[in-house]
């Protein structure tokens, strides 16, 4: 049996790690289920993540057609400032969208 | 009316070779001319007819339908969110999410992608992936081979043969190209000739972006440094005018010609100001004048370039002005080959031409300071390039003695030790200090026709070079001739002080030789004048030995 507080655990250990600017969590449709970011912000990572990647993921597919288990797994985006790690489940009706901003340069 | 000829022959002569024989004329018909028809007749005149040797074609043209291209705006809300949710109402919201977060499959979700995702988090704070090894390090063109390449060719647009005199670069680095056609030489311009310039963007070589029609030939053309929608001109007719590309392609404002100059502005600068309004254009006439575009009314200033000490005015065919040998100073190439050094807030009025450097046995077409070392500069005339130092009369450096004439040069402004020049039988010369002192690192054909003026963009990756048939060549230039190398700056000071003492020596010697010739001079008199005392005195001796003897 989950508990909610399972889910604040995790978002404690991940935030208590070096450079991490945000985390948010986003359903299917892309709405932002949790976050640590404030509104505007969240609703733009959710937007555009969720997006780029349902892409990626066709991508693998598309590239894989003869296997028809493999499944995206990570996505990572680094920019000059930060790096995006989106990690998406896609159990099937459950699917949620785990996204962090890092900023891997920070000291 | 029907004639015809009846025979007959017999059967067996049939295929037989004929036998042809003369005979009397024998009369078939008699065709009488027909009055009536007469009185019908008319003669046509003139008769136009047309003949045609070559196979006739035609031209066909076809327009398909214009594309219509339409703008649409889409106004992004938050979406994805179930109908019945109202997203605007955080109460919806809240319990919306809750209803999520209470879900266990969401629970197992986030906890399973928060665990690799915290491995992901670590790895990236314990190595840097993307960590740059070799960064800083400059690279060594040293082995490459220069290179220039020719990447467009622009032409007159008006298809009249006269020369790109003037060719400017924007100043904010785009590709942005200002072209001045003219013919220079004296009265050779033809009625009905053309007389715009043209501002061309080089990505697009087939049309102009810009043309600009004065009242006469252009024979300099300058971006203002401030505003990069200015383009001062300088005319034929000795006018200074300007335009403004926003404003289309007439001149805005040109200066009267009773104050203007008596001969074509053969070249011009923008002055360092806070305003940036403010030019100087020089003239073969002798004259420097000074104009504010606010007021074109009449020069600010005036000098006339006299020669220190002498009375004969020299005309000035090229200018150089940077700001950061002093915004004050400016110097002149001159017809006469010399190159004076002025300044226009000299203490006394005299001063203000100051030094004099001569050299060159023709015009001076090409002078700039070197943009790293403000002091040293370069000129270039007859089949000459030479460098000089402002100190010192005598230039430093000369190059050899070319087969044709140089017309026009620059140097790199990225790199100190590089130059360029062009050359009336249309090869532009390369000249790397750092590589080799006495020739071109690479002579580049670049025309059939004598080049006539020359341009380097500012960040000196492209090059523009125009000739005498209004072509105007656009050249890219490899990474070897832009990219500043290891101990470039330093190679170069050490080869212009060398070449500065060396010279330095030769005027301290030369010097001392004139002193010593003087005084051996001076003493040859001398010895002659011992003599002359000598034989006095030996004569008095003489006088006094017969006086007493007797």
């Amino acid at each position: 049996m989950g508990d909610i507080t399972l889910v604040e655990e995790t978002f404690k250990r991940i935030s208590s790690h070096k450079g991490i600017l945000g985390i948010v969590v986003i359903n299917a449709d892309g709405i932002p289920i949790r976050t640590t970011l404030e509104n505007n912000l969240t609703v733009q990572y959710a937007a555009l993540a969720s997006r780029l990647t349902a892409k990626a993921r066709s991508a693998v597919k598309q590239l894989n057609k003869g296997d028809r288990e493999d499944e995206l797994a990570t996505l990572r985006i680094r920019s000059k400032k930060h790096e995006i790690i989106i990690n998406p489940a896609f159990e099937k009706g459950h699917e949620y969208q785990l996204i962090v901003v890092q900023n891997p340069s920070s000291e | 009316m029907e004639i015809y000829r009846q025979y007959a022959k017999q059967r067996r002569d049939f295929g037989r070779h004929p036998h042809f024989t003369d005979e009397g004329a024998e009369m078939l018909a008699d065709i009488r001319p027909n009055e009536e028809h007469a009185k019908d007749h008319i003669h046509r005149n003139p008769v136009t007819t047309v003949t045609q040797v070559v196979q006739e074609m035609s031209e066909h043209e076809v327009n398909t339908n214009p594309v219509v291209f339409t703008s649409k705006v889409m106004h992004h809300v938050e979406g994805g969110w179930p109908k019945e949710v109202d997203y605007t109402e955080a109460e919806h919201v809240i319990r919306y999410r809750k209803k999520v977060e209470k879900d266990e499959e969401y629970i197992k979700a986030v906890a399973a992608l928060g665990t690799s995702m915290e491995e992901l988090v670590k790895a990236n704070n314990a190595i840097d992936i993307y960590e740059e090894y070799f960064s800083g390090r400059n690279l060594d063109y040293s082995t490459e081979k220069p290179e220039a390449r020719t990447i467009a060719g622009l032409t007159d647009p008006s298809n009249s043969k006269r020369g790109a005199q003037y060719v400017c670069w924007h100043p904010d680095g785009s590709s942005r190209l200002a072209v001045a056609h003219s013919i220079l030489e004296f009265q050779k311009l033809q009625e009905g000739t053309s007389l715009s310039s043209y501002i061309w963007d080089v990505n697009n070589t087939t049309a102009p972006e810009l043309e600009l029609r004065p009242q006469s030939q252009l024979s300099s053309l300058n971006f203002n440094m401030k505003d990069g929608s200015l383009i001062g001109a300088g005319q034929y007719n000795g006018q200074f005018s300007f335009f403004d590309m926003r404003k289309g392609s007439s001149p805005v404002e040109a200066t009267p010609i009773e104050h203007s100059h008596r001969d074509p502005i053969y070249d011009f600068a923008w002055l360092q100001s806070k305003t940036g309004t403010e030019a100087m254009t020089a003239s073969t006439d002798g004259e420097v004048l000074w104009w504010d575009i606010r007021k074109l009314g009449e020069p600010t200033e005036t000098l006339t370039l006299k020669e220190r000490g002498g009375e004969t005015v020299l005309g000035a065919v090229c200018m150089e002005y940077n700001p950061a040998a002093g915004p004050t100073k400016f110097m002149v190439g001159t017809e006469s080959g010399s190159i004076i050094s002025c300044n226009r807030k000299a203490k006394n009025p005299q001063d203000r031409v100051g030094a004099a450097y001569p050299g060159h046995h023709g015009p001076v077409y090409g002078l700039v300071r070197n943009p790293f070392y403000p002091k040293y500069f370069l000129s270039i005339g007859d089949w000459t390039a030479r460098i000089w130092n402002e100190d010192l009369r005598t230039p430093i450096i000369i190059s050899k003695y070319h087969s044709s004439y140089l017309t026009g040069g620059r140097w790199s402004p990225t790199r100190p030790a590089v130059f360029f020049s062009i050359r009336a039988d249309g090869l532009l010369d390369i000249w790397d200090f750092f590589l080799k002192q006495n020739d071109p690192v690479l002579s580049l054909p670049v025309s059939d026709n004598p080049l006539t003026s020359f341009r380097i963009q500012e960040n000196g990756r492209m090059a523009a070079v125009g000739a005498r048939d209004g072509s105007t060549a656009i050249l890219q230039l490899a990474d070897s001739l832009v990219e500043m190398q290891p101990n470039e700056k330093q190679s170069l000071t050490s080869i212009l002080e060398r070449e500065t003492s060396r010279e330095k020596n030769l005027e301290k010697a030369l010097k001392e030789a004139k002193i010593r010739a003087r005084k051996e001079a001076s003493k040859g008199s001398e010895d002659t004048k011992k003599d002359a005392n000598e034989q006095e005195i030996k004569q008095l001796e003489d006088d006094f030995f017969k006086l007493t003897s007797s």
